[in-house]
């Protein structure tokens, strides 16, 4: 037999009437009474609507008890003959099924996909860092290091804020060398502070060109430095000597121009040999931190996105 | 099913007609009050207990979070220069708003906990075994995506805690091998943490992960659904030890029946 589903007999909605008609009609009157503000017009719409609404929904519920209605006849099932497919055959409804498979792929990919692109590439594309000024030269006392905190990215603001601690190594081979360490540790990215006196009263700010002060604090006698988080230690070249760290402390390439100290770009450090102006640095590219950028494990990061 | 087929229709009283008649008018167009019936008045095993019910109250805490949540963002302000500010303003200011943001704050920790409980249930009642196996896995799968809703929730409050947390936990992802550095600059929104960081997080944790999160509750809940509740492992009922308690007098549904 025949399966139908859905409730079974005649639909029995309410039957069509003028009904709801009037109710909003009436409807009508009480928003334009109200609209005029005049009492009487609303009153006249409220006893229309009260009317029509009354008799609508009587009309409705009493209107649900439907005449029978003969049955549909069954299908004489001599009659159903099974229609003989040549399976060769591409049949139109499997035509039809796929074109809209397709169809509807094709449409999903060309809405997804930019959109896919938009939510990933912005991350990866134009990266790079701006040159940073960081004050003149004379700022930085030989042979101590000197806090310098500064924007990244002056459009970004106060989030952009970084901070490098920075040494004057004097002169070799007549020219003038600095060290100049990210204070982001290497194992996860906390700040690391410096072991030895901080001069925060010594504090001076130097105004640059676009965007707010560097900050300028003295250190004295540093030892090294040490990461608060989970208890990373480096000595005075960046150089790892105690705790989770996978690699030295990251460093900056610097220029000067006009006698002020220019960040350029960031790199990593496998590690540093000799010390100051001698330093011998094994460097590498930019990379995050808990990268490692030699030995064994740095197999398993072989490629590092655009910085 | 409307009981309006002629044949078993009753007299009814003019109120209840009334009162059944948007349900019945409902039924027939959508099938709603059936399939609510399906899943709301289903047999449960008689000895179920209490520790059936925290699937449920972790649903309720998640409940709790999505409703206290869609009312922080009415004044949570994703912005690097605003976001500590705002929250202090929530915090202080806006009457009632320490009592939601706290909700909210405390809240996440009940809603991990609870999870955990009601896992913790589901294993040792052996309820993940046949046929409950996928759902098992739709609930690890919210294990996961609620402690990811609790990691990009955790930075919204833009304090050094939630900032440095966030730089470990985000550095944590980078050290994954091979496509780790890739996972970590797409939730920084790039090399470093700049102004889109926190709109981004604040975007995952809004509108991505709860609606991850409704989806896979609601496949959850349907499974459950489907295949019933288990009976405890003590149950001597589906032991066949004890046979299953006749209803007192007929009646079936909320009546608890049988000896104890």
């Amino acid at each position: 037999m025949v399966e139908t589903k859905g409730p079974t007999g005649p639909p029995h909605g309410p039957a069509p009437s003028l009904w709801p008609l009037g109710f909003a009609i009436g409807l009508t009157v009480v928003l334009v009474g109200l609209v005029v503000g005049n009492w009487l017009t609303v009153g006249v719409g409220a006893v229309l609507m009260a009317g029509f609404g009354y008799v609508w929904v009587r009309d409705a519920m009493s209107g649900d008890e439907p005449a029978e209605v003969a049955a549909a006849p069954a299908p004489d099932e001599a009659t159903v003959v099974e229609e003989e497919v040549d399976p060769t055959l591409y049949r139109r409804g499997t035509f039809i099924g796929l074109a809209t498979l397709g169809l509807g792929g094709v449409i999903t990919g060309m809405v997804a996909l930019p959109v896919a692109g938009f939510a990933v590439l912005p991350a990866f594309v134009d990266q790079g860092t701006d040159d940073i000024d960081i004050g003149p030269i004379e700022d930085y006392p030989e042979g101590e290091f000197v806090v310098a905190t500064f924007l990244s990215d002056p459009e970004q603001g106060e989030v952009s804020r970084r901070t490098a601690y920075v040494r004057n190594n004097g002169f070799k081979d007549g020219q003038p060398s600095f060290t100049i360490l990210s204070n982001r540790c290497v194992h996860l990215g906390c700040p690391v502070q410096v072991n030895g006196l901080s001069l925060e009263d010594q504090k001076q700010l130097v105004s640059v060109e676009n965007g707010p002060s560097v900050e300028l604090t003295p250190t004295q006698a540093a030892s090294g430095f040490g990461c608060p988080c989970h208890g990373g230690q480096y000595d005075t070249e960046g150089n790892r000597t105690a705790g989770p760290p996978v690699r030295a402390l990251d460093r900056y390439r610097f220029a000067i121009r006009d006698g002020r100290l220019v960040l350029t770009e960031p790199y990593s450090v496998g590690e540093v040999d000799g010390t100051g102006a001698e330093a011998v640095i094994h460097a590498y590219d930019w990379v995050n931190p808990s990268v490692h950028v030699d030995g064994v494990e740095a197999i398993l990061y072989p490629l590092e996105p655009p910085h | 099913m409307a009981t309006t087929t002629p044949s078993r229709k009753r007299k009814q009283s003019p109120v209840a007609t009334l009162l059944l008649y948007p349900l019945e008018w409902l039924e027939e167009r959508s099938g709603i009050v059936g399939g609510v019936k399906w899943f709301l008045f289903r047999k449960v095993p008689r000895d179920s207990s209490w520790w059936h019910t925290l699937g449920s109250a972790t649903l309720t805490a998640f409940l709790v979070q999505a409703g206290t949540g869609v009312i922080l963002a009415f004044y949570y302000k994703p912005d690097p220069d605003k976001a500590y500010q705002s929250i202090q303003h929530i915090t202080s200011d806006l009457t009632l708003g320490w009592l939601v943001r706290g909700m909210h704050r405390w809240g996440a920790s009940v809603f991990i906990i609870l999870m955990f409980f009601h896992m913790a249930r589901v294993f040792l009642f052996g309820a993940y075994k046949y046929p409950r196996e996928l759902n098992w896995l739709v609930g690890a799968a919210l294990l996961i995506t609620g402690m990811l809703a609790g990691f990009t929730g955790y930075l919204l409050p833009w304090d050094q805690t939630a900032y440095w947390a966030t730089v470990v936990g985000i550095n944590i992802n980078a050290s994954a091998p091979f496509l780790g550095p890739f996972l970590a600059q797409f939730l920084r929104g790039g090399a470093e943490i700049g102004t889109n960081t926190l709109s981004i997080w604040y975007a995952l944790h809004m509108l991505l992960i709860p609606g991850a999160l409704f989806a896979l509750i609601g496949l959850h809940l349907y499974l459950v659904a489907r295949l019933g509740v288990s009976s405890p492992p003590w149950s001597r009922v589906a032991a066949g030890r004890d046979r299953p308690p006749e209803p007192p007098n007929g009646r079936v549904g909320l009546t608890r029946g049988g000896r104890e």
